[in-house]
């Protein structure tokens, strides 16, 4: 063999120091006892792992919501002082005169709102942590099958479902590398002033009828502001990399994402209109009744307004077609391009974050919020009745898990549309938002506000608008069974459309 | 020592701290940086003093907008990251006499009057609902609404016309 | 000092008045001028905000901070826009180099 050239000295395979070393053992002394089980369970093990995770989220919704409930009880009755802490014993003469089935000792920690509040933000940064990790894994597997390929399919055994995890490990590990004269402070503070916004944003946004951390009258209103400050973050993390593609990059994403809040926003006040305030739960119960009571149905406005939204919003999050920031083939990464490692890892969860939190306010204004399509059929009494009662309603008619369903349904939406359309220049962008974009979202406002006025005004009007309101409920039903069968089509004969070059046996070989 | 205290100091503090550090930095971009960090706070402090949509207004268009067009402008005009503009002795000394001054003078003034001849607002602690501001801007304060709209559209003229390129 | 009152206000937004004002002096770079009017307008706003919640008036206090906070949007853009223009045709955005008019 030729003298190959080593550019550093070898210094052998890595060894753990110290905790680390303990931690390492303890991993691959568990691998090894549980290799085999793991492998072959390893889906069952992930849906496992999903559906115990939401029952006890569930559970502990339960449980700060019976400690409200005993709270106003003894205050109603005249047992405590509102703002004072409550004993055990008072507790447990609330509960007896509720007839619940808690232990008191189990309540009488969440009795403060700091502690109900410290869980809440704990569930809600746990929820964009994992969203976030698996909407990478999802987007790469989905990538894959749009290119004829499989995508990840080996690291925890089943799909790669561990890829992410994987790739985390690996960033937390990777050296921690600022450029020679960039700005030190501000590079690292740049993906925190990302991240910090759009988890603030998900304290205003609703899950469910009990699912929010603050109901605020102008919920809508702090969102949308979250997004805008998200700007900084990519402009501060340009600039300090002390790059100029970077700056480039970071100020034409400043541009694009500043300009189509405009069109966001303008299409956003149509459904408001409509509904009357800018609480994004009130929005939630404008909407109760099912498919034909949804907001996207009630005018043929609101139904283009929910378009001009979600393209707007596309473009709002820096995904393709709009994803000129991020060119690979243009800026190496535009803003991003000096961060590895752990900060480049907060830069993806923040966009990830900031794609479910849009996508939510898509649901939450235009199609139903958190009730599935068949919520009238719900039986009376499900709703607050025994507890297994609730958790049925709450998965088969209307609950968090129909949002979140829904949400990632626009998420793959958007992942489907990156991986299928080429990107757009600035120029066409820019075009496409002030001369196209803007007009069309003012247009439809215009409409819309004299189509709210008319509805009231005799009744030919109001049976005119209720049965174009049922027109457009039909389309949408036949659109969304048309997307059900365009997915069920290409699933059933996915080796046929794989084509000959995928890796049918991804372990083959060892 | 209630929660109201707590954030209040808090965020106040905030803003305090992040005014002496935008006379103290020494680029353009780190005074940038702390005013978005005054922004956030008086956003912060409007939300406690029950002025929400205030509140959102103030993150919306001073911190998601304003500043984002001072940021900018910074960068369009700094040829690198670390110029700095030093001022000279004489200017801190008479700058540091006229704020303290000022300051003290100010303060002094607010501690002493006496604020009761204006009734207390006890019904303000409810935050109001934002269809009565839609309302009052739109009845008591139409005026003004109407000639600050005209005011935006020369402004956007105006900012048009001074940022196009000349024509040779 | 615990229980937060009117003047805990006025205090703050008379510390962050004389900043802006220190800052509007002290900066040669024309931005940084911008920087601190922006939190002398600010300081305004908390006053107004601040009077409006612990002393009777409705809603003019919030009133009076919403059009400053457009006002203020709309100062920011002219300026910028003419400190662009200055950076063209001089090639520097320190103010010390705008005194064409001078003597």
């Amino acid at each position: 063999m030729t003298d190959v050239y080593v550019p550093w000295p070898d210094r052998g395979p890595k060894q753990f120091r110290g905790p680390a070393k303990l931690i390492a053992a303890l991993a691959v002394g568990v691998y090894g006892a549980f290799r085999l089980p793991i492998r072959r369970l390893a889906g069952l093990i992930l849906f496992a792992a999903v559906v115990g995770g939401c029952v006890f989220a569930w559970a502990v919704s339960v449980l700060l919501r019976t400690v409200v409930q005993v709270q106003t009880h003894l205050v109603a009755a005249g047992e405590a002082q509102a703002g004072e802490s409550i004993s055990l014993e008072k507790l447990r003469l609330g509960i007896a005169q509720l007839e619940l089935l808690t232990p008191a000792w189990l309540l009488w920690p969440f009795q403060w709102l700091v502690v109900r509040d410290v869980i809440g933000v704990i569930g809600a940064l746990a929820f964009v942590s994992l969203l976030a990790m698996y909407a990478i894994w999802w987007e790469r597997k989905t990538a894959g099958h749009i290119q004829s390929r499989l995508g990840p399919m080996r690291v925890g055994g089943w799909h790669g479902w561990s890829q992410s995890l994987a790739d985390g490990i690996k960033c937390i590990a990777k050296e921690d590398f600022i450029p020679d004269r960039a700005d030190r402070p501000l590079f690292r503070l740049a993906p925190y002033l990302c991240f910090v916004p759009v988890v603030i944003a998900f304290m205003a946004l609703p899950f469910g009828v009990y699912w929010v951390f603050r109901e605020l009258d102008v919920a809508l209103l702090v969102i949308l502001a979250m997004l805008s400050i998200d700007v900084m973050g990519v402009l501060i993390g340009g600039w300090a990399s002390n790059n100029k593609w970077s700056v480039y990059g970071a100020m034409r994403e400043a541009c694009q994402v500043v300009s189509y809040e405009i069109p966001l926003g303008m299409s956003l006040l149509i459904p408001i209109m409509v509904v009357g305030s800018l609480s994004l739960s009130k929005a939630a119960e404008f909407q109760q009744g099912g498919w034909f009571n949804w907001l996207a149905w009630h005018s043929p406005w609101t139904f283009a307004a929910m378009f001009v939204y979600f393209i707007a919003s596309v473009a709002s999050c820096k995904r393709a077609p709009f994803d000129l920031p991020e060119a690979e083939s243009e800026l190496v990464a535009g803003f991003h391009t000096e961060y590895s490692g752990f900060r480049w890892a907060v830069f993806f969860f923040a966009e990830y974050a900031a794609m479910f939190v849009v996508s939510g306010l898509l649901v939450i204004l235009f199609l139903g919020a958190w009730d599935a399509p068949w919520v009238a059929l719900a039986p009376a009494g499900w709703k607050d009745g025994a507890l297994w009662q609730q958790l049925a309603y709450g998965v088969v008619f209307s609950g968090p898990l129909w949002f979140v369903f829904k949400c990632l349904f626009f998420i793959y939406l958007q992942m489907w549309m990156r991986w299928t359309l080429p990107r757009l220049r600035i120029d066409q962008v820019l075009y496409s938002c002030v001369q196209v974009m803007l007009p069309l979202a003012m247009l439809v406002l215009l409409c819309s506000v004299f189509w709210e006025l008319w509805l009231p005004s005799s009744l030919a009007a109001f049976w005119v608008t209720k049965v174009i309101s049922i027109v457009l409920a039909l389309i949408g039903a036949v659109g969304a069974i048309a997307v059900l069968y365009v997915a069920y089509a290409g699933f059933s004969r996915r080796q046929a459309l794989v084509g000959s070059q995928a890796v049918r046996k991804p372990l083959a070989g060892g | 020592m209630s929660l109201e205290t707590v954030v209040f100091y808090i965020f106040g503090g905030l803003m305090v701290v992040s005014s002496v550090a935008i006379i103290l930095s020494r680029t353009i971009i780190r005074s940038a940086v702390w005013l978005l960090f005054n922004l956030m706070a008086a956003g912060a402090l409007y939300f406690l003093l029950s002025a929400n949509f205030l509140g959102a207004i103030q993150w919306i268009v001073y911190a998601g907008g304003i500043l984002i067009l001072i940021v900018f402008g910074v960068m369009l005009t700094a040829k690198s990251p670390y110029v700095r503009f030093n001022a000279r002795p004489r200017e801190i000394a008479i700058t540091a006499l006229v704020g303290v001054i000022l300051f003290a003078g100010l303060s002094g003034l607010m501690l002493a009057t006496d604020w009761s001849a204006i009734p207390d607002a006890a019904p303000a602690r409810e935050v109001q609902p934002v269809a009565d501001i839609g309302r009052s801007l739109l009845t008591q304060y139409l005026i003004p609404f109407e000639l600050v709209s005209v005011l935006l559209l020369a402004v956007m003229i105006g900012a048009a016309y001074l940022a196009s390129p000349e024509k040779k | 000092m615990l229980e937060i009152g009117l003047s805990h206000y006025l205090i703050v937004s008379a510390f962050v008045f004389c900043a802006g004002i220190a800052v509007m002096t002290l900066k040669r770079n024309a931005v940084g001028i911008l920087i601190g009017a922006e939190l002398v307008l600010n300081a305004a706003n908390l006053n107004f905000i601040a009077c409006g919640r612990y002393r009777v008036g409705g809603l003019d206090g919030q009133i009076a901070a919403a059009f400053v906070i457009v006002l203020a949007a709309a100062e920011a853009a002219i300026a910028l826009a003419i400190f662009l223009s200055f950076y063209n045709s001089h090639a520097t955005i320190d103010v010390d180099h705008g005194d064409a008019l001078k003597g």
